[in-house]
């Protein structure tokens, strides 16, 4: 664990708590944007190039813009008058603390069936490349698939209807 | 003598680190590129102001600056004492912390963009193996950042600038990077200087730069127009069209973080015209094979100011485009036609290298466009063109 991990994680923990904690909505969205970029230098720190740089690319230049604009361009970005916190906050609590042990659980159990791995296994762009359109060519043609449908649905929500058709 | 002059500033760098002890030499080195990157773009930053205006002053027929120094050559040090000087006003409604990390925020994710660009042969901060990859990750990052400005302003010239300005980036950035796809395609390689090295070869004393390919050609006159879309700049500078927002996203910015927008603006285009430059001009290479005794960094930034001169020529050139023809032009047509050009990229690199690909690759391309064009046309019905009230 390096000064830097610290850091990083500080960041990433620190953005996530402002996310829930502050007021304004939009202020929540840029914390959670601090989140994403603290989570993205994370996945640097271990050298994973193309998620670091895959999380950045898509959740601050896109989803965190896409939140930001939903915030705008709905009602309600005003803050309520009777805070920010929920009424059974503490049920919340639980339900969060009960994911966070399952997965961590989940992570330290798996330690053991990597114990025989000694190198750490060097991934470079390249090889995830050349496994995605080798190996899991037909999985990322099926994810392919399913965003453009999404995306041709989206459009239908959002288009205007022909004068006929009201 | 020439091979000294190529890599000159990689001497003087080694020169300078040698000086130190062992243990502080690679950070030394570091630290010495980003110094020399962080002084040398704001300081063709305020070469390229002069000669803007200087520039659009001639297409309209007037002078331009000429009070400061000889040519108005001094302007810029002229602007720079007055933005520092100048009383930083931060509106009494403004969200002041927001306000304040906006211009940072920008001007340092553009600054990082310089980071991987091979500026001459050896010439590279960052020899990363996902070069492009982290160049378009920093690019995407400076829309979070112009959000910034105009929501925490609190004004509704600031907002509506801001929220044009991010539909506009995240709209162009699709084809920002899917032009650029077509490159990797062919070179195999998301290393920029993996992609100089490719182009720098010759035949017959013509460099194998992308652009003189058809698929590079039409992938260079797209990604031409989303960098221009993409930083904002005319035809496509609608989110700070001065008679309609007065000035976007940056109207409530005064002083020295006014000053940090319109760097960072100029920064970004430098870096998109040095990232063009890389894909498709071949980077750092000579434009023959008899004029390689020229240093590889007086071709990248030759290049690079070329790309600016056009930036600037098109701004004094061509009228702003509307909110829905931007739109529709990036989505109807700019898109489809790279995608297309995404499919001829594949089609060529499994062509073999004979003369057929050439033939085969330039036809689909210019009958799709003309196609497109036309059909494009023809809903739009145009035909000869009448005033309502000036008859």
């Amino acid at each position: 664990m390096s000064p830097v991990f610290y850091l990083v994680s500080a960041l990433a923990v620190a953005g996530g708590l402002a996310a829930v904690m502050l007021k304004n909505t939009v202020h929540c969205a840029l914390a959670l944007t601090a989140a994403f970029a603290g989570l993205a230098l994370l996945f640097l720190e271990l050298d994973a190039q193309f998620a670091g740089f895959a999380q950045i690319l898509v959740y601050i230049g896109a989803v965190a813009i896409l939140i930001v604009f939903a915030i705008l361009l709905t009602r309600g970005s005003e803050t309520p008058k009777d805070g920010v916190y929920s009424r059974n906050w503490l049920a919340g609590l639980v339900i969060a603390a009960a994911v966070f042990s399952v997965l961590g659980w989940a992570i330290l159990q798996s330690l053991s069936a990597f114990s025989n791995e000694t190198a750490v296994p060097t991934v470079t762009v390249h090889d995830i490349g050349v496994a995605l359109v080798g190996r899991y060519v037909l999985p990322l043609e099926i994810v392919a698939l399913l965003l453009t449908a999404a995306t041709i649905g989206a459009v239908i929500v959002a288009m205007h209807e022909k004068d006929g058709a009201r | 003598m020439i091979a000294t002059m190529d890599q000159i500033f990689v001497l003087l760098q080694h020169w300078l680190v040698a000086f130190l002890p062992a243990s502080l030499q690679q950070a030394a080195a570091v630290l010495i590129s980003v110094v020399a990157i962080v002084c040398l773009f704001p300081a063709l930053f305020a070469l390229t102001t002069v000669l803007e205006r200087k520039g659009l002053g001639r297409i309209q027929n007037r002078i331009g600056p000429n009070r400061t120094g000889p040519y108005g050559i001094l302007q810029p040090i002229a602007d720079g004492i007055k933005s520092l000087t100048k009383e930083d006003i931060v509106p009494l409604s403004a969200n002041a912390p927001v306000h304040f990390l906006a211009p940072l925020v920008l001007v340092v994710a553009v600054f990082m963009g310089f980071a991987v660009l091979p500026m001459g042969r050896n010439m590279v901060l960052v020899d990363m193996d996902a070069g492009l990859l982290f160049y378009f990750a920093m690019g995407a990052s400076t829309e979070v950042a112009v959000f910034m400005a105009g929501w925490s302003s609190r004004n509704k010239y600031s907002l509506l600038g801001a929220m044009r300005a991010v539909a506009q980036m995240i709209s162009y950035e699709v084809v920002l990077l899917l032009s650029s796809v077509a490159v990797v395609m062919i070179a195999g390689s998301l290393s920029l200087t993996k992609i100089v090295e490719a182009q720098n070869q010759y035949t017959f004393g013509i460099p194998h730069w992308y652009i003189f390919t058809p698929w590079g050609f039409a992938g260079f006159i797209m990604y031409a127009i989303a960098a221009t879309a993409e930083t904002n700049r005319s035809p496509f500078d609608l989110p700070e069209g001065e008679s309609e927002l007065v000035a976007g996203y940056h109207t409530e910015y005064s002083g020295f973080k006014f000053a940090l927008f319109f760097l960072g603006e100029y920064l970004a285009m430098f870096s998109i015209s040095g990232l063009g430059t890389t894909l498709f001009l071949g980077g750092w290479s000579a434009p023959f094979s008899f004029l390689t005794f020229i240093p590889s960094w007086i071709w990248f930034f030759s290049k690079l100011m070329l790309s600016i001169f056009v930036f600037i020529w098109m701004r004094g050139t061509l009228p702003r485009l509307r909110q829905d023809q931007l739109m529709n032009f990036a989505w109807k047509f700019v898109l489809p036609f790279t995608l297309l050009n995404l499919m001829v990229t594949a089609l060529w690199r499994f062509m073999g290298g004979g003369w057929e690909r050439w033939v085969v690759c330039s036809a689909i391309l210019i009958v799709a466009y003309v196609v497109m064009g036309r059909a494009g046309m023809y809903r739009e019905h145009f035909g000869p063109r009448r005033y309502r009230y000036a008859e």
